[in-house]
């Protein structure tokens, strides 16, 4: 645990970062309300605070500092109000409830695991095709880096609408967005791990005559599982992206992403913040999940994680 | 019948034997015009500086390079006959291990690759440990071993099919001194108890010296046989032998054969 003091270090630091922002960026709504309820503002009129940048502002009404972090709709809402958004929406409301974050949440992490797991098996497949064929090789993998430079915000709705129109709708479109962003690392990683193995392994399995079907599940296999981790744990936080970017274009009604375009839509940052924290926190346990598994079964291969 | 045949035979039998590599700086001569028996039983050992083709031939007994002309006989096949009939265990300049097998485990998979019944595997790497000193160790994973114990491990995995032959590429290339002449003694106890054939690359004069039985030095540009040299030194050779008369007198006959080999550049 040395390594607790730093990182608690550097989250006090972004924290009070944005407890101190929190004052300029909402000051000109926290005038113009104040105005409202007959409190003194300095300049009195709208315009002639406009004038004014947020921390300009702030330094002439240093006693709206506090109205700042309680507004209803701030343009930042303040660490504790997106605390207890969170604490609400998750702990209070029943998990069936419209308005739990549990119940968006889960809504997003089925699409993103049925995704991941398409990505993964499909990322797997191709990557064993890439090492054992000359013409896949050659041929795939640059169409798998070029899919990669498309904006998914671009292809996500192209998908949803053409899947939509062949009748697959609900969770499996999401999924394939997700498989989409998934599969890219797997196959890069297992590419890389399946040949990992050097020449003299691979001769001294020449000596035994081993087949090639031999050759992959005792040598490149077991070889590859390091490389397959750190493939996993980027490619879980991306399929989780996918699932969130899915949720955005169609006006879907429940996960994260509709959380965070329903918090836009109606003027309501604290509903936004808090679905981004929960998606963030969704996708670190995701990742510390795959590190704990990971660190597990190495120590059971005999290897120690890198 | 035809086993009588073969017991009178040799082993290995390597005649004009040319190996040339393609490369983009032009053709390689690794191998030119090499003549080689090598008797049952015999402990061969192959010495020469740095691209005299000592790796590449044993690597052409062993199957894993074609010669492009010539021929070569290992127990009267083709090599790659040899090898797909599982003639020869090969020991490779490292360990190899793989990291993610016990040393037992690394032992057993020559004999899960060529169908071993699981008792016999369990009965063999008992065998083989105890053959290489490293009874048990069978459930330690290799990085919690030594280099020159990870050594012996890889030694006891290619003995563990009892294959006739012994193929050893520099196998202690990579150790110290202390370690090194530790494991020949050991790997004299060895050949003595298992009658094997063993073919033996070292770039060592000692190694060479103290080990064979025939001494085959080589030259390169183009690699080739400059010197064979049958070892008057007797089956018993104590760490001591080193300093007898005889020794130094092999040990002599090596250094000029492979000095030879340099003027003619």
């Amino acid at each position: 645990m040395k390594s607790l003091l730093p990182v608690l270090t550097v989250v006090g630091a972004i924290l009070l970062f944005w407890i101190v922002s929190v004052v300029p960026m909402n000051m000109h709504l926290t005038a113009d309300l104040a105005q409202r309820q007959d409190i003194a503002v300095s300049p009195d009129t709208p315009a002639a605070r406009q004038e004014y940048s947020g921390i300009g502002l702030a330094l002439r009404n240093t006693h709206l500092f506090g109205m700042t972090y309680a507004l209803d709709r701030p343009r930042l809402p303040s660490p504790h109000q997106v605390g207890l958004e969170m604490w609400d929406t998750i702990a209070l409301k029943k998990i069936t409830s419209r308005r739990s974050l549990v119940y968006h949440g889960w809504v997003t992490l089925s699409a993103t695991l049925l995704g991941f797991a398409i990505g993964t098996g499909l990322g797997i497949l191709l990557a064993v095709g890439i090492v054992y064929n000359k013409a896949m090789d050659m041929s795939v993998m640059p169409w798998a880096i070029a899919s990669q430079t498309i904006p998914i915000l671009a292809l996500a709705p192209m998908i949803i609408v053409m899947l939509g129109a062949i009748g697959i709708q609900g969770l499996l479109p999401k999924a394939v967005i997700s498989a989409y962003l998934s599969f890219f690392p797997v196959v890069v990683g297992m590419v890389k791990g399946l040949r990992s193995p050097d020449g003299m392994q691979l001769d001294l399995l020449r000596t035994y005559h081993a087949s090639p079907a031999q050759a992959f599940w005792k040598l490149r296999l077991p070889a590859s599982v390091p490389y397959l981790f750190a493939s996993l744990k980027i490619g879980i936080s991306a399929s989780l992206v996918g699932a969130i970017v899915a949720e955005l274009p169609t006006g879907a009604r429940a996960g994260f992403g509709a959380r965070m375009l329903v918090g836009d839509q109606y003027g309501q940052p604290i509903v936004t913040w808090a679905a981004l924290f929960a998606a963030a926190i969704t996708a670190a346990a995701l990742v510390g999940l795959f590190s704990v598994i990971e660190c597990w079964t190495l120590r059971r291969m005999g290897m120690r994680a890198a | 019948m035809t086993r009588n045949v073969a017991m009178h035979s040799n082993v290995i039998e390597a005649s004009n034997l040319d190996l040339t590599f393609q490369t983009n700086d032009g053709p390689v001569h690794a191998l030119k015009d090499v003549n080689l028996e090598i008797n049952k039983g015999d402990f061969v050992s192959f010495i020469g500086p740095s691209g005299c083709g000592k790796t590449t031939f044993l690597r052409c007994i062993a199957g894993l390079e074609t010669p492009t002309g010539g021929q070569i006989s290992v127990n009267g096949m083709t090599p790659e006959e040899a090898r797909m009939a599982r003639a020869y265990g090969y020991v490779f300049q490292a360990a190899g291990l793989y990291p993610w097998r016990t040393i037992g485990r690394n032992i057993k998979l020559p004999l899960e690759i060529m169908g071993f019944s699981k008792a016999e595997q369990n009965e063999r790497v008992g065998r083989v440990l105890d053959l290489v000193d490293l009874a048990g160790f069978e459930k330690k994973f290799p990085w919690q071993l030594s280099g020159g114990m990870q050594q012996r491990a890889s030694i006891a995995r290619a003995l563990a099919f009892d294959a006739d032959i012994l193929l050893m590429d520099e196998p202690f290339g990579a150790l110290d001194e202390i370690v090194r002449d530790h494991l020949n003694e050991q790997l004299l106890q060895l050949w003595a108890r298992t009658e094997k054939t063993i073919g033996f690359v070292t770039h060592s004069i000692p190694e060479a010296v103290y080990l064979s039985t025939k001494i085959v030095v080589m030259s390169p540009r183009p690699g080739r046989i400059t010197d064979v040299i049958d070892s008057p030194l007797p089956k018993e050779r104590p760490l001591d032998i080193r300093d007898s008369a005889e020794f130094i007198a092999v040990a002599h006959r090596v250094r000029d054969g492979l000095r030879a080999g340099h003027v003619d550049e």
